[in-house]
């Protein structure tokens, strides 16, 4: 599979322009209200915000403080204020409770309100209602596109997985057509539009109709063919443990807009510190997409050559000392620093992973993966749950089991135990007594009823599960006599150490190898179908750079099982998603217990 | 490689999948990372000769590089004056001159974001991007009023200010509704259900949501953000009839419910009579370990660590009693066990330990059993910092002759791995002995 020819892959496109062309447009709008003012930030906003403009160009456009919207009565003094949010209802309404404040005090000032990426219409009915529309001025920052690295883009809207998965809503659906949009009129046109999900198709539609508003370009793209992936399709990937080193980062230390918080027990320092994560970090750069097991053989061996580099200088004159301080020693200092640092987050990694008994969690895992051993993974996650481990842990394992035994519940009734918990103002109620087992789980009320129901559960699951069909259909889980060398991956399942392929990319895979659906009907309809695929205008020469948007969030493990894909094929995957997700933000954003 | 590897999967050989590392302590990767720690450590001295490196971003007290956005937003919540200070409060002097754009900026941003217009072309470019420079809403009036519902949903995408009143009849109000979710905007559905909302009576409304599920649960999220529970639950009592959705309890979720009000029950009264309690210092262990919260609202399994924790020796018959509170919430064994392991472990109580796994046989022998493996208890105990004296205890009744030396050696009982030498080498002596008698 791997022999056949090897394409070059081909370059990508230059995404920095998105970050100027969304600073451009701020600088705009802040210009429309012109004079000195005070700025007030959505906390969400601010790392967005940090990665395409500083503070010295919001004051070279005279915003005089920044503060944080903290829905508290505010203490600014000056007599124009800007808000720039998100368009969520909460913001607008202590917004109103400002103006309506300051009306009632006899204090006048301008107000602005600048929605990203767009206002929603139920924004402006607050204004109406809180009798202060006209009072202030509102407009729409596009900031859609946030290039985290080369080739990951992020939208930074987490939210969109909630409200359409779990409340239905619609209201991100033309978003993901802007986007779609932008990209299209920057780097298109797209040679072909595949994707699976019924919100993919329903975002692929609303660009069309966008395009057909604006005018087509007549050029040659950048980009050739587009992937559209709604996440609902796959939830197994994002509830599994990562184990490539940027996807083990990311759950332990939580990668927050490219950037990550190392403790003091990383830094070995008493301070924290922020460090970015991407392709600027050579280190880093080097370790991302690599199994764990092989990050530390790696690291030494660059800590070794590191060393001899040092110790070159030993014996040196005055002017060879000269040229290695000119020339050589900055870079070396500068991969010091890093090396030290990864060095120091691999140790903590680990010590972490000591402590929760991740073998046996990764073997409990791999089990559910390949269907082995069921009784046994049960066994283990009732003891996870009965010693009050983490809850979202428990909730993991259970939807992983859920969702590899059996296609038809499991992570899309998540909500029915989280709400449950908050004694729920709306609980769906879908059907089948093995989901009331499952509630029974949820941490607090768990009980001996809930070990019993849960076994009896199981037991009534004799019906062929989906995932396993599809599993066996896609190959998912490798055969498990050979041995599989970590350090010279074979496919995409290294990531998850050769245990399993990812649903995700491995459709991926397919649909790009035989140039559409064909042939894979039978794995559409265990997917409940809404795949798609159109034409466009079909140019050779950027076939083989590939936009993949995942709608609803994707992991890093899926990111690093891209670009192993790319490197085989001769692809060159650009990763659009809603945000970046895990496991643990999965779950997180279906816990109804945040207000 | 190989051959480490090997070693390292012999633990985990019950999957059938060679796992490719290993945490362990021992491990080879391990000392191999600390020792290239060592070794970048050691050329730190060199390294940080001169520290103003310009290419190491300036970082702040907190962290955040200076000049970040992040970081001048706290530095404003820090230095915060008490309002009112220097300037004026009254009405402020508004600048009467109207400053010009900066002109690096704005040179031709209307013809940069022609492609990503969301507003029609007919639109000139000023207005997509200043939309207070638009016309009054009443110049539109006249032609708004022959749109049709598509014509109105579709203008209504294009971010154009429309008016809704036109739509009068029922038919007419649930034809622009269907439209609006024929387009998959849900900004546009939640809008118009918000004009419907004003326009129509709610149960009228919510008859008519019943059959039209992608507007109903647009309903349901935008009442549940803008925090109308009164409507929302108007609109569920109204659904019991209609029986879309059914009651927010299930009669399997009301046990749970009931269990939960029984639990709160029973903490407030623990509560209260811990409190005195503790306060009078009637009780050493209050004292040795003072409560670090209330146990009000607590989960039922915190609750049972807590009832071992301070009520461990009470009879049955007390509310607080670890073993009322089994019965009463039919806990199953293991998670009793566990709980109660750990509690007693934390204290160190070992002979509460002890008893917890003792019981006695009808001819009156005791015998250790364990409801969890003796692996996990070890594990748990090792973390409360059990002596040496109590692991071996348990590190002598794992039954696997290899886990058991594994342990042992994890723990340091060395009296165990001695014994378990002595006895394979005294094993093999007497087969050896057997051997020879034979020859």
């Amino acid at each position: 599979m791997a022999q056949s020819i090897r394409r070059d892959s081909p370059e990508l496109p230059d995404f920095s322009l998105l970050k100027r062309l969304a600073r451009d447009q701020l600088i705009y709008l802040l210009e429309q209200l012109p004079g000195r003012k005070d700025l007030f930030i959505d906390a969400d906003l601010m790392s967005p915000l940090d990665r395409i403009a500083n503070v010295s160009t919001l004051k070279q456009h005279e915003v005089d403080k920044l503060y944080k919207v903290e829905y508290k009565p505010i203490v600014s003094t000056s007599d124009q204020l800007c808000f720039l949010i998100r368009p969520r209802l909460q913001s607008v309404k202590w917004i109103c409770d400002v103006v309506n404040a300051d009306k009632a005090a006899g204090k006048f000032r301008r107000y602005k309100l600048i929605f990203t990426p767009q206002k929603f219409y139920a924004c402006e009915n607050v204004l109406e209602e809180q009798g202060i529309f006209g009072d202030v001025t509102t407009d729409e920052w596009g900031f859609h596109l946030l290039p985290l690295d080369d080739d990951i883009i992020s939208l930074e809207l987490p939210e969109f997985f909630r409200d359409y998965f779990l409340d239905g809503n619609q209201r991100w659906v033309r978003t993901a057509g802007c986007v779609l949009h932008l990209l299209h009129s920057l780097y298109g046109p797209f040679s072909k539009v595949y994707g699976i999900g019924r919100c993919s198709k329903m975002a692929y539609e609303s660009w069309r109709e966008q395009v057909e508003e604006g005018e087509q370009k007549g050029r040659d793209g950048e980009i050739g063919s587009v992937f559209l992936f709604d996440r609902d399709v796959d939830y197994v990937t994002p509830m599994c443990s990562q184990v490539v080193y940027e996807g083990l980062v990311d759950d332990i230390f939580r990668i927050k807009c490219g950037c990550v918080e190392f403790g003091p027990e990383v830094t070995s320092s008493d301070k924290s510190l922020k460090v970015m994560l991407n392709s600027q970090d050579k280190v880093f750069n080097q370790i991302r997409n690599e199994h764990f097991s092989n990050v530390f053989g790696f690291l030494s061996q660059k800590a070794k050559n590191l060393q001899t580099a040092y110790d070159k200088r030993c014996g040196m004159d005055i002017k060879q000392i000269k040229t290695f301080v000119s020339e050589e020693l900055k870079g070396l200092k500068q991969e010091h620093r890093l090396l030290s640092l990864h060095i120091g987050a691999s140790e903590s990694m680990m010590k972490k992973k000591t402590k929760q008994e991740f073998q046996e969690l990764l073997k409990t895992e791999h089990s559910l993966l390949e269907g082995f051993d069921i009784r046994e993974c049960i066994t283990f996650i009732e003891e996870h749950i009965n010693r009050q481990c983490s809850m979202i842990e428990s909730l993991r394992l259970l939807c992983l089991l859920s969702l590899t035994e059996n296609g038809d519940y499991g992570v899309d009734h998540l909500p029915t135990f989280a709400n449950l918990k908050q004694l729920g103002i709306l609980v769906e109620q879908p059907t089948g007594e093995t989901l009331t087992a499952m509630e029974n789980k949820v941490g607090k009320l768990v009980n001996d009823r809930a070990a019993g129901k849960l076994t009896d559960a199981f037991s009534s699951l004799a019906k062929k599960s989906h995932f396993r069909a599809l599993s066996r259909r896609l190959n998912l889980v490798p055969k498990s006599d050979e041995e599989y060398d970590l350090r010279v991956p074979k496919d995409m399942a290294y990531i998850f150490s050769g245990a399993y392929v990812p649903l995700s990319c491995k459709l991926i895979e397919q649909v790009l190898e035989r140039d559409g659906w064909t042939g894979l009907e039978e794995v559409t309809r265990l997917l409940n179908g809404q795949e798609f695929a159109a034409d466009g205008k079909a140019r050779s020469d950027t076939q083989r750079t590939i936009l993949v948007m995942f709608l609803g969030g994707c992991t890093f493990s899926e990111i690093s099982a891209l670009r192993f894909l790319g490197k085989e094929k001769g692809y060159k995957f650009i990763i659009v998603t809603t945000a970046i997700t895990n496991s643990a933000r999965l779950i997180e954003a279906l816990l109804d217990n945040r207000a | 490689m190989s051959r480490a590897k090997a070693d390292e999967d012999d633990y985990w050989n019950s999957s059938k999948f060679t796992l490719a590392f290993t945490f362990d302590e021992e491990d080879d990767d391990y000392t191999r990372l600390k020792e290239s720690k060592k070794a970048v450590n050691s050329i730190s001295a060199l390294a940080d000769e001169d520290d103003d490196d310009d290419d190491v971003e300036k970082v702040s007290w907190s962290g955040e590089p200076v000049g970040s956005i992040s970081w001048s937003v706290k530095e404003t919540a820090s230095k915060l004056r008490p309002a009112g200070d220097s300037r004026e409060l009254g009405f402020p002097k508004i600048s009467a001159s109207p400053s010009l754009p900066k002109n690096n900026s704005v040179y031709s941003l209307s013809s940069l974001f022609k492609g990503t217009a969301q507003y029609s072309t007919l639109d000139t470019p000023a207005r997509h991007y200043a939309p207070e420079l638009r016309k009054p809403k009443c110049e539109y009036k006249d032609y708004i009023s022959n749109w049709s519902p598509q014509e109105t949903i579709l203008k209504m995408q294009q971010g154009k200010v429309v008016s809704l009143e036109r739509f009068q009849s029922l038919q007419d109000k649930m034809l622009l509704l269907d439209k609006a979710v024929d387009g998959h905007d849900g900004n546009i559905i939640t809008a118009i259900l918000i004009y419907l909302k004003r326009s129509l009576c709610k149960e009228v409304l919510f008859r008519e949501l019943v059959g039209r599920e992608t507007a109903l649960r647009h309903y349901i999220h935008y009442l549940k953000e803008s925090g109308e529970q009164k409507v929302l639950l108007d609109l569920f009592s109204l659904s019991l009839s209609g029986s879309v959705h059914s009651l927010p309890f299930s009669p399997e979720d009301s046990l749970h419910v009931q269990d939960h009000y029984t639990l709160l029950e029973r903490q407030i009264i623990i509560e209260e009579n811990d409190k005195q309690v503790e306060r009078t210092g009637q009780s050493d262990v209050f004292k040795r370990f003072p409560r670090k919260a209330s146990i009000l609202n607590m989960p039922l399994i915190t609750t049972l660590y807590y009832s071992c924790f301070y009520h461990y020796s009470e009879p049955e018959g007390t509310y607080s009693s670890p073993a009322n509170i089994r019965r009463t919430f039919k806990l199953a064994e293991k998670q009793y066990f566990l709980t109660a392991l750990a509690a007693r472990a934390k204290l160190k109580a070992w002979t509460d330990v002890d008893s917890l796994f003792t019981t006695r046989n009808w001819l009156g022998f005791t015998k250790k059993k364990s409801p969890v493996a003796f692996q996990r208890v070890l594990d748990i105990l090792h973390k409360n910092n059990a002596p040496v004296q109590v692991l071996e205890v348990y590190v002598n009744l794992l039954e696997d002759l290899e886990l058991k030396i594994n342990m042992a050696h994890k723990f340091k009982c060395h009296d165990v791995i001695i014994n378990v030498r002595r006895a394979s080498y005294t094993l093999c002596s007497i087969i050896l002995n057997s051997a020879s008698v034979w020859l």
